[in-house]
């Protein structure tokens, strides 16, 4: 990676800015880059958020609770066997 | 961690480093629902991962014999020890409630066509659980609502000299905490979907059901090299896609 950044290398290596898997001198471009733009400050920010509503779209709840097995679903799943 | 404090901005986004693969800290990646919404933390308890047997060591090998031999109680047995952890996993591809049940039913009926070249090199249930994943993407597949937009078409655009073409504007704290939010889950979700399905799936399979990048290669079949563009440029089309959102302010 150049030592001077534009915005499109700035967000092309933006995962591996986030993922922690840059060099030192790498992410020194990067933060000099953001020092000086605030249009990839914004696109970072945005990127970071979009994550966590991905995130926040499928709530752990359904992961970690305990769930109910519905009586029909099982009968349906054996009766469906036996004609399969 | 890295926080993101510069002059002019008005708050700090806060990013953690667990959004690399392989971390297993279940909370240090879990989004608090933001107080603002009115919703109250539910309360999550550790169950482990599509456990076959409630946690009770079982021969897998004598269950495998018994499934394969087409025993009823031991199918019947099957059915019920998993269906609970794989409707939980199916809810996440699902739109509805009879639409996750159906995807639990497909991935049984595939468990149960699948018995005899099961080659007894992962446990049943971590077999299932992929099943079910699979299941639950070809059901997205095939309920795709509205023509994609191509990846491209979703992907920022540059000028020669690499600055944006379309910088728009910054998307501010409400904006990104509403996006966070129960209201908001659904269209979120539907964006998600739209999604081209190479891209959707990288997306869902590493960000939502956090496999790590490997996990993620190995289920789909291709190298991580390629799981890792994919899940970027996902990020970045469903970014622009809540962009356009956020710009006229439904959000």
């Amino acid at each position: 990676m150049p030592r001077k950044l534009t915005c499109a290398e700035l967000i092309d290596f933006l995962m591996d800015y986030f993922d922690d898997e840059l060099d030192a001198g790498e992410r020194e471009a990067f933060d000099r880059h953001l020092s000086v733009c605030p249009h990839c400050v914004d696109y970072m920010e945005s990127y970071a958020a979009t994550i966590k509503a991905g995130k926040a779209a499928y709530p752990e709840a359904d992961k970690e609770l305990p769930t109910d097995v519905p009586e029909a679903l099982v009968r349906a799943i054996v009766e469906s066997r036996k004609s399969d | 961690m890295y926080e993101y404090s510069y002059k002019n901005r008005p708050f700090t986004l806060e990013i953690r480093s667990p959004l690399r693969s392989g971390l297993s800290e279940p909370d240090s990646t879990r989004i608090r629902k933001a107080a603002h919404c009115g919703m109250d933390e539910q309360p999550t308890r550790g169950a482990s991962e599509g456990s076959a047997t409630g946690g009770q060591p079982v021969d897998e090998a004598a269950l495998l014999a018994r499934l394969r031999a087409g025993e009823d109680a031991a199918f019947e047995g099957f059915v019920r020890v998993n269906s609970g952890p794989m409707l939980a996993l199916a809810r996440r591809y699902a739109r509805s409630e009879e639409d996750a049940r159906e995807v639990v039913q497909e991935a049984f009926m595939q468990a149960f066509r699948g018995l005899d070249g099961f080659q007894g090199n992962a446990r049943l249930s971590t077999w299932l659980h992929r099943i079910t994943i699979n299941a639950g993407l070809m059901r997205l597949r095939r309920q795709r609502r509205h023509p994609e937009e191509s990846i491209e078409e979703l992907l920022p655009e540059y000028y020669a000299d690499g600055h944006r073409v379309d910088p728009g504007n910054a998307w501010g704290r409400s904006a990104v905490e509403k996006l966070q939010c129960e209201e908001t889950r659904a269209l979120v979700r539907s964006k998600i979907e739209s999604l081209p399905e190479d891209f959707r799936n990288v997306l869902l399979l590493r960000d939502i059901q956090d496999l790590s990048t490997e996990e993620t290669a190995t289920l789909i079949g291709v190298t991580a090299g390629t799981v890792k563009v994919r899940l970027h440029r996902a990020r970045q089309a469903l970014r622009t896609l809540l962009d356009r959102h956020v710009a006229r302010g439904d959000i």
